[in-house]
């Protein structure tokens, strides 16, 4: 590991194994190099923010931790697990990892119900009554339950987020991965999300999240990573990173987003 | 106090929407603007609406007022002279146990009848939403093994049927329902197959489905009644009207694997990444999230490819199968009913159409029904 990336490791608050350990994890897109020797650890309960300008990796390094994509080079662990071709392991990753995605990819033929229980009751084979208690329960905590019955189609952008939250969370994951949740919301619906994802933080959740929301990153993550053209930039606190950018890449970054608010 | 109510009133009246011209809504409305908009619109109303109300004059009179429903032993003398003043009906009222039943022996009609009835009962029930259940799987197997039984006889004292001697409206409900109810399951497979990421399944169902989409209906069941049983080995063989259903199955198939193949398509990549984010296998991914969705999207072709093959079922009477039209084409062959053609053919027609039209019919509210979640 390079020595520029070794404080990433000393900045996890125990000795335990880190929830996530990326190792120089390179993967290409035909000829186009998107990630470059990305490594990262992410202790248990660490809440760590990822941004970077469109097109940086981000997404696509989130994407490779439950293999919605796959890495051609370097390591990654999930709870200890290597990911690999083998699918007894990539299985124990994806029970363990939830996912929230941009444009929320809630299933329109079940009710927001249905679309929280589906997961518990097959792959986590759970009875179907505990599983709806469950679900109610966190259909609540993101403060949704009278729609239980609805299909998403008949919710608000802001409410189906919500339930694909709900959703993730009731197949009870160690860790959640969040790809711009907040991204395809209209502007008065944004704020409902966040707050639903940082009272998820207060909880201890161990949290990767993909976003350019500088507001949440301050309130809540432990780190900010900045990534550009496929590379990991600059790591650490917040304020660290806001108020005293180190690389020109970070400040052009930082300036181009203070002028889109 | 009085006064001032009457003046609110009044002001309420006058402010009050007035409904809309009696000329622009309603009926005369949609006659103005439909019918009658201009001169040369009138004109063609009143064309078409003269050409219509003589053709329906002339059908009622040729087919109910100067009908002949019956005749006495065979004579169609009385038949013959009204040629093209009125309809021969009495060559239904004569055949139509050929028609429906074909050569099946004539005091065992009431075997291929019951399976008739069969069939048309199971339809309804598997057209009912709440019978939707792992029970009518079975339902499917009992029911079509009864019909088995009671077609070929043989056993509980009824005489054996061999299968040459089938025919009629029973042919074809046989063949079109054996054709799509596993034609069907098949599609599913082959579709699922031409996504797969294993190249040689996906070579597979490329294959067959190439193949089959390459060569005509027709080619296909002369090679089923011709060319396969070269392949046999002396002494075995498989019965005419099995080798068809396979040859309409396998065609069916490759068709409705397209159509399903469309559906799986239109769904969003958003749907499988979720459903693999939650952990669930491939079966259950595709068993509740894909297939509920992309069967919904193609109700409308898919139906429209099962009322397809249940007419083109009748293309089996050139390999000498007895279906419903091949009955109704022989059963004019005689000489005492020759060139009743037309009365016996709009009798065909109905019964295909009736099957047909429910088909579209109950799949409109089929769609309307499980889209529902589609409406905001």
């Amino acid at each position: 590991m390079s020595e520029t990336l070794d404080h990433i490791a000393s900045a996890a608050r125990t000795d335990a194994p880190p929830a996530i350990m990326l190792d120089k994890v390179n993967k290409w897109f035909g000829a186009l190099h998107v990630l470059r020797d990305v490594s990262l650890n992410v202790a248990l309960g660490e809440r760590v923010v990822v941004c970077g300008p469109s097109g940086s990796g981000k997404s696509t390094m989130i994407r490779c931790i439950n293999r919605l994509e796959t890495h051609q080079e370097g390591l990654i662990k999930v709870n200890g697990i290597e990911l690999s071709d083998d699918l007894k392991a990539l299985d124990d990753i994806r029970r363990e990892v939830g996912m929230v995605f941009q444009s929320f990819n809630l299933f329109p033929h079940l009710t927001i119900l249905e679309n929280c229980t589906l997961a518990p009751i097959w792959v986590r084979r759970m009875p179907k009554k505990e599983a709806e208690e469950l679900a109610m329960e966190y259909l609540t905590r993101v403060r949704i339950p009278e729609q239980a019955k609805k299909y998403p189609g008949q919710l608000s952008g802001g409410q189906q987020q919500r339930v694909a939250i709900a959703r993730a969370l009731c197949m009870k994951p160690k860790i959640m991965l969040f790809d711009e949740p907040t991204s395809a919301l209209d502007p008065e619906m944004i704020k409902e999300v966040l707050d639903t994802m940082v009272s998820l933080a207060e909880t201890g959740m161990t949290m990767i999240c993909v976003t350019h929301e500088m507001g949440f990153a301050r309130q809540v993550a432990d780190r900010v990573v900045f990534m550009d053209r496929g590379e990991i930039v600059e790591v650490g606190a917040p304020t660290q990173l806001f108020e005293n950018p180190q690389t020109e890449r970070l400040k052009t970054f930082l300036s181009q987003i203070l002028r889109g608010h | 106090m009085s006064d001032i109510t009457l003046n609110a009133a009044a002001k309420v009246a006058e402010a009050a929407p007035r409904s809309a011209p009696i000329t622009q809504i309603g009926f005369v409305g949609w006659l103005r603007a439909n019918l009658f908009s201009g001169w040369l619109s009138t004109a063609v109303t009143l064309l078409l609406a003269y050409l219509i109300v003589r053709w329906a004059i002339g059908f009622v009179d040729w087919a109910f007022v100067n009908a002949v429903w019956s005749v006495p032993n065979n004579q169609t003398q009385a038949c013959r002279d009204l040629r093209g003043t009125g309809a021969c009906w009495a060559v239904v009222t004569e055949k139509h146990r050929f028609i429906l039943f074909g050569t099946y022996p004539y005091d065992q009609h009431w075997r291929p009848a019951l399976c008739i009835a069969l069939f048309v009962g199971l339809y309804i029930v598997s057209a009912m939403r709440r019978f939707w259940r792992k029970e009518l799987a079975l339902i499917w197997v009992a029911v079509l093994a009864v019909i088995g039984v009671l077609m070929w006889g043989g056993v509980l004292g009824m005489p054996y049927v061999p299968q040459e001697r089938w025919g009629g409206l029973v042919i074809t409900l046989i063949l079109a329902t054996f054709g799509l109810a596993l034609a069907f399951p098949l599609a599913i497979l082959v579709a699922l197959g031409r996504r797969s990421q294993l190249p040689a399944i996906k070579a597979i169902c490329v294959l067959y489905v190439e193949l089959i989409r390459g060569v005509p209906l027709i080619s296909l069941l002369f090679m089923a009644s011709v060319m396969f049983p070269l392949f046999l080995p002396e002494g075995m063989n498989i019965d005419k009207l099995l080798r068809a259903q396979l040859a309409i199955i396998l065609f069916a198939g490759a068709y409705l694997a397209e159509v399903v193949r469309g559906g799986l398509q239109s769904l969003s990549k958003g749907q499988y990444e979720a459903a693999d984010a939650l952990g669930l296998s491939y079966w259950q991914k595709t068993g509740f999230i894909i297939l509920p969705q992309a069967l919904r999207l193609v109700i409308p072709p898919l139906v429209n490819t099962f009322i397809g093959f249940f007419k083109d079922t009748s293309l089996v009477l050139i390999i000498g199968i007895f279906d419903l039209l091949t009955a109704g084409k022989t059963a004019i062959i005689e000489p005492a009913w020759q060139g009743f053609g037309i009365e016996v053919y709009l009798t065909v027609g109905a019964i295909y159409f009736i099957f047909c039209f429910a088909m579209s019919k109950y799949s409109q509210g089929l769609e309307a029904e499980l889209n529902r979640h589609r409406r905001h």
